[in-house]
């Protein structure tokens, strides 16, 4: 959108070709060639004022007014001079106005020192090259994952407890100050990826593998993110940690096995103690239904003890020996032989 | 026509040459030195004066950046960065008091802050890392050597930290510079054998720990069914302890039925009786005495 756009931080002499005037030049003239010396016109009867650069044509204007030539000649510099001053023009309308975004700041800096910052709106500034602004985004989060999403390499760390850990976290993060963003680190995107894995690490290396993978992953984002901040304001970035989020915690793929198998014997545990909670819930169940019949019995039986035993007797009686083989011997003192049919095998064992 | 046109482009020749002379010269007197850079002007061989140099703190604006003036062809013009630079030290294996070795990582910023002495001594920012790396490189094995490896993990590392930088500044303030920071990136368990065994305790601290959880899951287990047999014992008890009596002879009527097969189930094996008239039964079955 603008020129100023390209951040001129590295040194420029102030009055080069990259200029308005050369630029100015280079727009009157045939484009490509700027340079009026390199190809005289010469020899080029006829090539018209188009072959000529501005320069060219400035000076034959002057020429004409004070030579007095007429002709068409005169006319197509004079074109040619307005319509370099028009491109002159527009290159100062266009570098010393600014529009800068709500998100956005624009940071002046008039001759190489810092002038002031912009605030969103419309500016108006010395045009370019006295003034170059660059805009920056000071709202946009940005977001740096560690390691770097799409290759699937694991991020191994040491956790306080000598284990090892694989994590996977991103940083959010934003320009506080754009003077100082610009101008306090020569590679400040690097420098937060370089603090957030610094952080991190000092971070991870205080907490057991367990709390890192679990209960304490929240502190340890908080944690990270107020170190963050701590070394980057040492080092002046103008950067704003917005949070650091942990993706991912999870034991090596060397040793994901023996994890599975920690996950599985709590399984199996559970399940063991599901087991043992139904036998005892049926076991009450029945324990409670027989005490209860018995005592419905018992009631019954306290009202006509001995009918009710009598009863219950021969009920049971009738119902055992009705079922049964029976041989009733009658004479006394004779042990008599019986002959018992033969007992299926599984009765003898 | 055409001897005019000669006329005019050798003019046009000396002026746009006049105009460029005046561009060169001009570019020639005056610099730009931006915020992030330090000028060191040197005149004719000799070092003349630092333009925008480093202070701590300040505030841009007022830093010295801006345009300055020098002599043609007899200044010339060193650009030193003013910003903080890092520069990364190569992966370090070192190795602990304990003798555990450990691949470190490890970076330091830097800014220069003398460009006069770096310039003398160095020359440019890069011959001032190259001279640094080493030195980086070395102190931090030194100071991780003294240590135990567990201690490498814990807090104590600010400290070690703290000494890599003091020692790393002494030798830095000979190029001019001045260290920010050191920070340890990584530090991490050499590939090969060293990770391995660390791996391989991490599993079987795992298999521990499952073996421990399915054999507490079973005493668990134990714990609830033995309960629930207490339990069950006590409602019995409770019920059957009314009259002792009346439960064996009802709780035997229960067990012949189910003996002999009479509750509705099968009985497993077949039955005969032989009965003695003197049978509690048969007691009737003869008539009354």
């Amino acid at each position: 959108m603008n020129h100023s756009d390209s951040s001129e931080l590295a040194p420029r002499p102030l009055l080069n070709e990259g200029g308005p005037w050369g630029g100015g030049g280079s727009g009157g003239g045939d484009g490509g060639d700027s340079n009026p010396w390199n190809q005289p016109p010469r020899g080029r009867p006829g090539c018209g004022p188009a072959g000529r650069s501005a320069i060219d044509e400035l000076l034959r204007r002057g020429r004409a007014r004070f030579g007095g030539r007429g002709g068409p000649e005169p006319e197509a510099g004079r074109l040619i001079f307005w319509a370099a001053g028009g491109i002159l023009l527009l290159w100062i309308v266009w570098t010393s106005s600014h529009m800068i975004d709500p998100q956005e700041r624009g940071v002046i800096t008039r001759l190489g020192s810092y002038a002031r910052t912009l605030d969103p709106g419309f500016h108006l500034s010395f045009p370019a090259p006295i003034d170059v602004v660059t805009k920056i985004n000071v709202e946009e989060i940005r977001v740096k994952d560690i390691p770097e999403s799409g290759g699937n390499s694991q991020n191994l760390m040491l956790t306080g407890d000598q284990n090892i850990i694989d994590l996977a976290y991103s940083v959010r993060w934003n320009i506080r100050d754009p003077e100082l963003y610009l101008y306090e680190l020569a590679e400040p995107d690097e420098t937060v990826a370089e603090v957030a894995e610094s952080a991190m690490r000092a971070e991870i290396a205080g907490v057991a593998l367990n709390d890192a993978m679990g209960s304490q992953r929240s502190q340890i984002e908080g944690r990270v993110q107020q170190r963050m901040q701590e070394i980057l304001d040492g080092y002046r970035a103008g950067i704003t940690v917005q949070g650091v989020a942990i993706k991912q915690a999870d034991p090596p793929a060397a040793v994901n096995d023996a994890f599975k198998e920690v996950s599985a014997a709590q399984q199996q545990a559970q399940a063991y103690l599901n087991q043992a909670r139904a036998y005892a819930q049926q076991l009450g169940a029945k324990a409670e239904g027989e005490a209860a019949a018995f005592d419905k019995v018992y009631a019954e039986y306290k009202l006509a003890p001995e009918v009710t035993r009598r009863r219950m007797y021969y009920e049971t009686m009738e119902r055992v020996l009705a079922k049964t083989d029976k041989t009733i011997v009658e004479a006394p003192n004779v042990i008599p032989y019986v002959p018992l049919p033969p007992q299926p095998p599984k009765a003898q064992q | 026509m055409n001897v005019s046109d000669n006329l005019a482009s050798r003019n046009m020749i000396g002026g746009a040459i006049a105009v460029m002379i005046v561009l060169v010269v001009l570019s020639n007197i005056f610099s730009v030195v931006p915020e992030t850079k330090q000028a060191l002007v040197i005149r004719l061989s000799k070092p003349y004066k630092v333009y925008n140099a480093y202070r701590p703190n300040e505030d841009f604006g007022q830093t010295g950046a801006g345009v300055i003036a020098k002599i043609p062809f007899v200044d010339s013009v060193h650009w030193i960065d003013k910003r903080v630079r890092d520069f990364d030290m190569e992966r370090q294996s070192v190795l602990s008091t304990d003798q555990l070795r450990l691949e470190v990582d490890a970076y330091a910023r830097y800014r220069i802050i003398d460009p006069l002495q770096m310039a003398i001594s160095a020359g440019s920012e890069r011959r001032v890392e190259d001279a640094l790396r080493p030195i980086l490189g070395s102190s931090l094995r030194n100071e991780l050597g003294k240590r135990p490896f567990a201690s490498l993990l814990s807090p104590e590392r600010g400290a070690v930290m703290d000494n890599i930088q003091s020692r790393l500044n002494r030798v830095a303030s000979q190029y001019g510079a001045e260290i920010v920071d050191v920070r340890i990136k990584r530090a991490d368990l050499p590939d090969g054998t060293p990770l391995d065994s660390a791996f391989n305790r991490m599993r079987t601290a795992r298999q521990q720990e499952a073996q421990s959880i399915l054999a507490e899951g079973r005493k668990q287990a134990q714990i609830v069914t033995s309960e629930a047999d207490a339990q069950a014992a006590g409602v019995y008890a409770e019920s059957f302890n009314k009259d002792p009596d009346f439960y064996n002879f009802y709780r035997a009527m229960q067990s012949y039925r189910v003996t002999f097969g009479t509750d509705g189930t099968d009985a497993p094996g077949s039955s005969n009786a032989i009965l003695s008239p003197d049978n509690e039964y048969l007691r009737e079955f003869r008539g009354r005495r």
